[in-house]
């Protein structure tokens, strides 16, 4: 089943008097349990097609759609809830709220959904156990380094099961060992829980691990691979 | 969806982020509202000294007069009830504080010098229970009875008179034949008044003394009447009324002095300018705070927001850390403020102003008064204006699109 569904979707930014086309009639269907990875150099529109597939940003036409729903034509509201219920977020860099630790993150978007304290502590200690932080869970983000923070963020998106995990350039502060680790999780994640991974990254370490590798340029999406022995 | 817990932790945790920041600022809303409650504290205490003292002058909060008696104060206007029958009506109606007295204008003259002053014949023991004028004697004696030949007068009218306790004046006025009467008395006590005017105004004597000079035989000028609470005055006004059933004029010291009674008006005036003026201070502050730290944290928000947190929750947020820093400073405050009453219980003394203080009728030491009902408004109208200043930041936080504030440098 299709998970995401992008048709003919376009944004345009304007800066001064240059008109940037951020995404150029991107036409791209992504099925439940994927594993896949955007690239594209810098300023080629793979975060801004995660924006606008997490609905944190809307397209200027086209459709966009998470299941059976169309997300474009949402409220602020709708989107709100739809990304509480549905998206996990990991972005590239603050991640955490900083005044919460380690497993208060975690627990931020089960809080806000309203899951019981008691149901709460019990996820996010297994959550946090299995990033390999059951030890930092009462510690506050600048206490941690850039790979726990990540790592606490990956937790904080899969912690409520969501269909679908939305990283954008999840490496991109973190040195290569710390990033390997981080993509083994994602890979395992993906595989254990069935959860819908979209990366955004210029990564080629990152692209490595996709078993989708989508390449944009320019806005346009210039190729699609799939990736075999990932 | 229920948000209360998170909101109110971040809030609060968030209050406390920067220290130092918040530190200041709740020693602003604490200062101010140390401010606020202690100078309400003060003018009540001053203007409750001034009614305080005023009543005392009438004397009474409650007077019973001839209905002509206040355009035209002489012996022609005075209570048709005798004063025996006065006493024994009072007692049936159980009314304990009541002095009836004779009221006249006057002249005293000392073997130095004269001055108008007001002659009043008073039964000393009820005097003493309503607490009039003349019952706090500095000097000598203070009347024994109804009976007393002597006369009781301010230190001040002493001092202008040249005269002391032991030595004779002669009192003139007039009697019911429009003649002029006079008796020499012998000074038996000065008396102190928080009001120097007073002290100049008054001369007292025995009342059947007086009523024999004036030849009046068992007639009063007026009946002061005195209640436990000066607030709660109307009850009594009816009470009396009834005893005189419309022979006679019966009014509230609010009626009898006006100005004491605009002075209650005016004061409630000054607190609402008084707490406008200190808010309006205090909110620069609280706006600037909450702006800065809203523009600190517009990554965190919109990386609220983009996980699903709802823009009322941020707004709400906002609003509950103001709160508590609002709430903590007006308890800081309202302490301050109580511990401050404390510190002076005496009160405090500004003789060095109180020449120009009793022009307005005020005493010499200022009594601060903690009224509840006034720090109930000054709490509650600091927190609720404190809530309306920071609604603009809130609103402009939970307005935020979460892809621009979470990239925001």
């Amino acid at each position: 089943m299709t998970a995401i569904r992008c048709i003919n979707v376009c944004k345009t930014y304007h800066q001064g008097r240059d008109e940037i086309k951020a995404l150029d009639h991107v036409d791209l269907a992504i099925d439940e349990g994927a594993f896949v990875c955007v690239s594209a150099p810098s300023g080629g529109g793979k975060t801004t097609l995660l924006n606008a597939i997490g609905g944190l940003d809307m397209p200027d036409s086209g459709e966009v759609w998470i299941g059976d729903t169309r997300i474009d034509q949402l409220n602020k509201g709708e989107l709100a809830e739809l990304r509480l219920r549905h998206i996990g977020f990991v972005f590239q860099a603050y991640n955490l709220i900083p005044v919460l630790t380690a497993r208060e993150n975690v627990e931020f978007v089960m809080e806000v959904r309203g899951v019981p304290s008691v149901e709460r502590q019990k996820k996010s200690r297994e959550i946090l156990q299995e990033v390999g932080l059951e030890d930092l869970e009462g510690r506050r983000p600048a206490e941690m380094s850039g790979g726990q923070q990540q790592r606490v963020a990956v937790a904080r998106a899969i912690v409520t099961d969501p269909s679908l995990v939305l990283a954008d350039e999840p490496t991109a502060n973190l040195d290569s060992k710390t990033s390997e680790g981080l993509m083994d999780l994602f890979a395992k994640l993906n595989k254990d829980h069935g959860t819908t991974f979209v990366i955004s990254t210029h990564d080629r370490r990152v692209m490595a691990h996709a078993r989708r590798l989508v390449k944009m340029l320019d806005g346009c999406i210039v190729e699609d691979i799939r990736q075999k022995g990932t | 969806m229920n948000t209360a817990g998170i909101v109110m932790r971040l809030a609060w945790r968030n209050l406390w982020r920067n220290y130092r920041r918040t530190i200041i600022m709740l020693m602003a809303i604490s200062i101010g509202a140390w401010a606020m409650i202690f100078m309400i504290a003060m003018l009540r205490g001053m203007v409750g000294d001034m009614i305080r003292d005023g009543i005392n002058a009438l004397p009474g909060v409650v007077q019973v007069h001839h209905p002509d008696y206040r355009d035209d104060p002489s012996v022609e206007n005075l209570i048709t009830m005798p004063s025996g029958e006065i006493e024994s009506v009072f007692k049936e109606a159980q009314i304990q504080y009541f002095s009836p007295r004779v009221r006249v204008p006057a002249i005293v003259t000392s073997e130095r010098a004269s001055r108008g002053v007001t002659l009043v014949g008073v039964d000393p023991a009820k005097e003493s229970l309503i607490q009039a004028v003349g019952s706090n004697i500095g000097e000598g004696r203070n009347l024994e009875s109804v009976d007393d030949s002597g006369v009781v007068i301010g230190h001040r009218l002493a001092n202008k008179l040249e005269t002391s306790v032991g030595k004779r004046i002669v009192l003139m006025s007039q009697d019911r034949n429009n003649e002029v009467v006079d008796r020499g008395y012998r000074v038996i006590g000065l008396f102190t008044a928080k009001l120097p005017a007073q002290e100049e105004m008054f001369v007292f004597s025995g009342r059947t003394v007086v009523q024999k000079m004036l030849g009046i035989g068992d007639a009063v000028s007026e009946v002061a009447v005195s209640g436990p609470d000066y607030k709660l005055v109307e009850p009594l006004v009816q009470e009396v009324r009834q005893i005189f059933n419309g022979s006679e004029e019966v009014l509230s010291w609010q009626e009898l002095d006006e100005y004491l009674s605009a002075m209650m008006g005016i004061i409630d005036g000054f607190v609402f300018v008084w707490i406008v003026v200190i808010f309006l201070a205090l909110s620069f502050g609280l706006v600037n705070t909450l702006v800065m730290a809203i523009f600190e944290r517009v990554r965190e928000i919109g990386l609220m927001l983009a996980l699903g947190m709802r823009p009322a929750s941020i707004l709400s947020q906002i609003i509950v850390e103001s709160v508590f820093l609002l709430l903590i400073g007006l308890a800081i405050g309202n302490v301050l403020a109580y511990v401050t009453m404390l510190m002076l219980p005496a009160g405090i003394d500004i003789s060095d102003l109180a020449d120009g203080m009793e022009l307005m009728g005020a005493s010499d030491v200022l009594h601060p008064t903690i009224n509840v009902k006034d720090i109930i408004i000054v709490n509650t109208f600091v927190l609720f204006l404190g809530v309306l200043a920071s609604l603009s930041p809130a609103w402009k936080a939970s307005r935020y699109e979460p892809v621009e504030a979470i990239t925001k440098v």
